[in-house]
Formats: structure tokens, C-alpha cells, sequence
């Protein structure tokens, strides 16, 4: 599903020069779920942000679901985002001014959906994130696990082959975390690609790999059994 | 993506509805700016449109390119004559004038009892009496200043003057006060300095410039003449030229042709007198034109002042939402469209403002009419020609899609990652 071949990225902060990625070899098959470790300043950030488009490499190569991604100027990257990339953020990033459903339809509106439908399908998705009858809720009214799984349903709404998610339980308590984990695997026992970065070696667990990165280069890239989140879930 | 289709897109609106119904303050703010701005246009273009309809008004019952002329006494010495010598115009003179200056269309001399000089008239009907102004008149007089007369009268005619019959037209005010209530004057006899004259007419108080008062009482010229032994003397020349005639120089002509035919030196500017209607009438219109120029640029310069206004708020509004902005690329906004939201809800509020000040200014001149509605004020029917309007309407969709163009371009040129990435 995704191919990376000696990713290189460096910022330039003032006079000096910050090489964070230092050639990253990486690969994920169709229906993996992946933990991205690092202590910050690790790299893994800005991984997901090339992963997700949001960021272009300086060399090497990435090619996502047979389609190389090079060359990318911001209609089309904004194009492929919409269809091929789910994104869930550590702050949820939700419209505050428009409602859980609302939320969640934004994605199909981008793919040019109409009302009636994406309306539905929007629906569809906040019930099996279990929140059906927040759907004209705003934001604001909504608690944070609540918020983050609007999120999460918003991600899975464009129906996208890959879900980057960026520290989703970052400011979430345990519980909430484990609920959220729980969700995050019942997606990918649908077969859904999710990569998920996290610091948290507890969350990281529930992947069913790990791969942790260190100044710029994967470190450890190593297979785990998954611990199910539900168990953690009363 | 064709930007048109995106136009026409009912999707597009319910994002652009959604994001400033969701706004209420920022869109109640920016709409007001503008509102302001195309108010005082639309309330000053129909207030100077007012104005010259209402200077319209007041000189509609006159020649505008008439003038009179009246001899006074001479100032330089000529042909042997000393200064300070009195002259009267003559009958003899209007008909060389007529001849010798074909812009004159019409020319009526007029005597005056009681206006320049000379006492007015002691006027007697049954118990009551007044003094009123005398005028000897011309038919001819009617053609260069309108003269309402009531229903059942009329003014002095031909016959009038070849009979020099003694027939007189009263003023309104005349009128009530020798005439009780219900009495109709036509035909009934009031005595002018011991000489009985028949009314023929009641003339109508003219509301603005006229050359009249609503009390004089006019009698065929003829008449006059023997009333007050004035032989061929004119006390006055109202002339009136063609509408194409430049009756400036008209004067000027009038004025030359008289000195001559009174032998007067011709750099004498004291000799005769006269006042030009057009002048006059020019320069008041003058003014009206300037206020409506004034109106235009103030009123352009306050909706400019709203547009920009608008521009900044929506400024102020992308870098608060700038996160917004970040999440829907990342959802999979392209930058087109990003662009096209703000600017189109830069022109929806620009809209929006400008057609609520357009009705609020409609309402507040309609109103400012109706209440200078028949007084002395030279102000009626305030309107804004639909030309101005649209004119108005098409130069804020313009504005404010220019302006929009500054928020959008800043809400498109930070990264969709730093736009996350902010606080």
C-alpha cells in the first residue's frame, strides 16, 4: 500500500540547517496497522505529514496504492488527500461552527457528494462510532473522546485506503484512549490500512506493528502481538 | 474545476451560508460598514436629485432664458448731454430690438404702478379696500411667464389692449381680501384709483420664481397708459429668447442696440440695467449639479471605506480560522476552492449589506420627502436613478470580490501543516 525508498527531509531554521528524516526505507501492506514511535524531534511527525501529503519530501521516493507521489502541486495534492488519506489529529481539529454531522460530511462535500446522500452517509458513520444521537450536536457539546471518535468518522467518511492518525489519544485520558484504540481496531479488522503515531508504548501495543524511529532513521521495525483494546474497555 | 460550475453549485452556498450564519457577530459587523456606506450614497444622490428636481420646480413656470432691462440714468457724459441724465425706455424700442436681434423670441414691455416707483394703487370693492401694485400688461407677457388663471377667468387679450378696456386681473391674495368667501369675482367691478374695472381673472399664487407678486393687479398696457398718462414710456422690457439662443449675449446686444437709440455712450454700464434669468437660473443649477458630484464622490468614497471595511474583517476572520482552513485541505480542499469560499462570502456580505442599505435609504428619502412635500423648501420627489443603484451594486460586487482576494490568497498561501499546526 505504501512504498517509501530513502526519504530525506531537512527544515532550514535560520542559518542552520535541521536534517530530521535521514533516509527512511519503509514499506505497509493493504490492512496493516501500524505504530510509529519516537521520542519528540524523532522525525515521526513530520513521516506522517509526507505520508499524508501535507509535506513534500526533498529526495526519495513515495508511492502510495501504485500511484507515485511526486510532483505535486496543492490542487492535486488537496485531490489525492480527499481520496486516498483519512486524517484523524491529536487536537481533533473539528469545524467548531458545524455540527457532529456536519463534521463528518465535509470530506464528501470535497468529493463533490450531494446533500441528500453524504447526509446519510455522514449518519452511517457516526453510529458505528456509536454517536448516532449526537449527529446535531456541536463540538463544544461534545466530550473529548466524543470529539475524537467525530474525528475518526469524518477520517473513515471519504472512505480513503490509508488512515494517518497523529497521536489520536494525545489528549485523551486512559479509558477514553483504550475506547478510541478499540474503535481504531475495529477498523482495521475491516481491513482498513491505519498508521498511528504515538509516544505511548501502551497504545503502541495495540498495533499490530512497530516501528520506531530515532533521529531521523528507523531504529527497530519489529512485528508485536496485539493486545485488544476491548479488553481494557468495560 | 470550472470556477462557474463551482458558482452555480448549491453545495458551494450551503459552505458559504453555513460559515456566515455560524459567524454571527463578524457577519452583523461587516455588514454594517457597508450598509453605512452605500446608505449615505443612495440617501445623498436622491437627496441632490431632490434638490434639482425641486430647483426644477421653482423655475418651471418661467422662461429660463429670459432677461429684463430697465433704463436707469447716465454715468459718462455723451454727445453733449451732462451725466446723471434720467432715460425712459419706449414702445419704439421694442420693436427695434425685435428687429434687429432675431434670438428674441418674444418681448413684452411692461409698466408698473407701485413696484419701482409711484404709489400703489388704492383698490375698492363694496366695504373693503386695499393698495395693490398696478401692472400694465401685454397678452404677449403669458408666452414668457406662465400665468395660472383660475377656472372661469382668463388674462388680458388682444381686444383688451386695442379697446384699452378697462379689465383688470387680481391677485389670489387680492382676491381674499375684497371679495368675501363665497363671492366669484369674475365679472363683478372693484375701483382702481377712482377708475371702476371689470375682473376678468384671478391668477394663481405661482410657489417658487416668478416675477410677480400674488397681490398685483394686472390691466391691458393700453389702459395703463391713460390711467397714468405715461404716453409711449415702458417701465420694463421682459424679453425672451430662443431656447438655443445664448441669452447672455442677448443682453449684451439689448443692452448696446438701447444706448444707441437713447444716445448713450456706449462704455456706459449705468445707463441701463437688467438681469439675466439664464445666469442666474445657471448658476443655481450649477450648484445643484456639484451636490449630486458631491454626493456621488462621498457616497463612492464611504462604500469604498465599507469594502475595505469588509476586506479586513475577513482578513482578521481567515487568521482565526486559519486551523479551519488547514482541516478542509487536508479533508481535500484545493486551494481554488478555499479561494473561492472566502471571496464569495466576501461579495454575499457586500450584496447583502448593499441591497439592505439600498431599501434603508429608499425608506429614510421617501420619508424625507414626504415631509418637505408642499413647503417653500426647492426640494421634491428625492430619487436615485435605477442606473446608480445597479451601478452601485455592480461596483460592490467588484469591490468586494477584490477584497476578498487579499484574505483568500493569505488564507491559501500559508500551508495546509502550519495551518494545523497554529493555536
Amino acid at each position: 500500500m505504501i512504498e517509501i525508498k530513502d526519504l530525506h527531509k531537512s527544515y532550514q531554521m535560520g542559518s542552520n540547517t535541521l536534517h530530521v528524516l535521514k533516509g527512511i526505507n519503509f514499506n505497509v501492506e493493504a490492512g496493516e496497522l501500524v505504530a510509529i514511535m519516537g521520542s519528540s524531534g524523532s522525525g515521526k511527525s513530520t513521516l506522517l505529514n509526507i505520508l499524508g501529503m501535507l509535506d513534500v519530501a526533498d529526495t526519495g521516493s513515495y508511492v502510495l496504492d501504485g500511484v507515485p507521489i511526486e510532483n505535486m502541486n496543492e490542487t492535486k495534492a488537496a485531490q489525492y488527500r480527499n481520496k486516498f488519506l483519512g486524517f484523524v489529529f491529536q487536537s481533533f481539529n473539528l469545524i467548531n461552527y458545524k455540527t457532529a454531522q456536519e463534521n463528518v460530511a465535509l470530506p464528501l462535500y470535497y468529493q463533490r457528494v450531494s446533500r441528500k446522500v453524504r447526509n446519510e452517509k455522514a449518519l452511517e458513520y457516526l453510529d458505528q462510532v456509536g454517536l448516532k444521537p449526537w449527529a446535531t450536536h456541536l463540538p463544544s457539546e461534545l466530550s473529548g473522546g466524543q470529539k475524537q471518535r467525530v474525528a475518526i468518522a469524518r477520517a473513515m467518511a471519504a472512505e480513503p485506503k490509508v488512515l494517518l492518525a497523529d497521536e489520536p489519544t494525545g489528549a485523551l485520558d486512559s479509558k477514553t484512549s483504550y475506547e478510541v484504540m478499540d474503535l481504531i481496531q475495529q477498523i482495521n479488522d475491516k481491513g482498513n490500512t491505519i498508521l498511528v503515531v504515538t509516544h505511548e508504548p501502551d497504545i503502541a501495543e495495540m498495533c499490530k506493528r512497530v516501528v520506531i524511529l530515532k533521529d531521523g532513521v528507523i531504529v527497530e521495525d519489529k512485528k508485536v502481538n496485539q493486545k485488544r483494546a476491548s479488553a481494557y474497555v468495560q | 474545476m470550472s470556477s462557474f460550475r463551482f458558482l452555480l453549485d448549491a453545495n458551494t452556498w450551503q459552505e458559504i451560508f453555513g460559515s456566515i450564519r455560524k459567524n454571527k457577530t463578524r457577519t452583523i459587523i461587516t455588514v454594517i460598514g457597508v450598509l453605512w456606506g452605500i446608505f449615505v450614497y443612495i440617501a445623498m444622490a436622491g437627496a441632490a436629485k431632490g434638490l434639482d428636481n425641486g430647483f426644477d420646480k421653482v423655475f418651471k413656470d418661467v422662461a429660463m432664458n429670459s432677461m429684463f432691462v430697465w433704463a436707469q440714468s447716465t454715468s459718462i457724459p455723451f454727445e453733449g448731454f451732462k451725466t446723471g441724465r434720467s432715460l425712459e425706455l419706449r414702445l419704439g424700442d421694442a420693436t427695434a430690438l425685435t428687429n434687429k436681434i432675431p434670438e428674441i423670441q418674444h418681448i413684452a414691455p411692461r409698466n408698473a404702478q407701485g413696484v419701482f416707483g409711484g404709489s400703489p394703487a388704492l383698490t375698492v370693492h363694496g366695504q373693503k379696500s386695499g393698495t395693490y401694485s398696478v401692472l400694465g400688461d401685454y397678452p404677449i407677457y403669458t408666452k414668457i411667464a406662465t400665468k395660472k388663471i383660475y377656472d372661469g377667468g382668463r388674462f388680458i387679450n388682444d381686444q383688451d389692449i386695442e379697446l384699452s378696456r378697462k379689465v383688470c386681473v387680481i391677485g389670489e391674495r387680492t382676491q381674499s381680501e375684497l371679495y368675501e368667501k363665497d363671492v366669484n369675482p369674475i365679472g363683478t367691478f372693484i375701483r382702481i384709483d377712482n377708475v371702476y374695472f371689470q375682473v376678468v381673472g384671478v391668477h394663481k399664487y405661482a410657489n417658487g420664481v416668478s416675477f410677480d407678486n400674488d397681490s398685483d393687479i394686472y390691466i391691458p398696457f393700453t389702459t395703463f397708459q391713460k390711467l397714468y398718462n405715461t404716453g409711449d414710456r415702458v417701465g420694463y422690457f421682459v424679453i425672451a429668447a430662443y431656447d438655443d439662443a445664448d441669452v447672455v449675449a442677448v443682453e449684451k446686444q439689448v443692452k448696446t442696440i438701447l444706448k444707441n437709440r437713447h444716445r448713450v455712450d456706449p462704455e456706459d454700464e449705468r445707463a441701463f440695467g437688467s438681469f439675466n434669468l439664464g445666469e442666474a437660473f445657471g448658476r443655481i443649477m450649477g450648484f445643484a449639479q456639484g451636490m449630486t458630484f458631491l454626493s456621488l464622490v462621498v457616497g463612492l468614497a464611504t462604500i469604498l471605506a465599507g469594502v475595505i471595511g469588509i476586506g479586513n474583517i475577513l482578513l482578521i476572520s481567515v487568521k482565526e480560522r486559519t486551523r479551519e482552513i488547514g482541516v478542509r485541505r487536508a479533508l481535500g480542499a484545493t486551494p481554488g476552492e478555499v479561494r473561492m469560499l472566502i471571496i464569495m462570502e466576501s461579495v454575499f456580505l457586500t450584496v447583502i449589506a448593499g441591497v439592505l442599505g439600498i431599501v434603508l435609504g429608499a425608506m429614510v428619502l421617501n420619508l424625507v420627502g414626504n415631509l418637505t412635500e408642499g413647503g417653500d423648501f426647492p426640494y421634491a420627489n428625492p430619487t436615485v436613478p435605477i442606473s446608480y443603484v445597479l451601478g452601485a451594486l455592480g461596483l460592490m460586487i467588484v469591490l468586494g470580490t477584490l477584497i476578498g482576494m487579499i484574505p483568500a490568497q493569505r488564507a491559501v498561501s500559508i500551508k495546509p501543516i502550519d495551518a494545523l499546526r497554529e493555536e
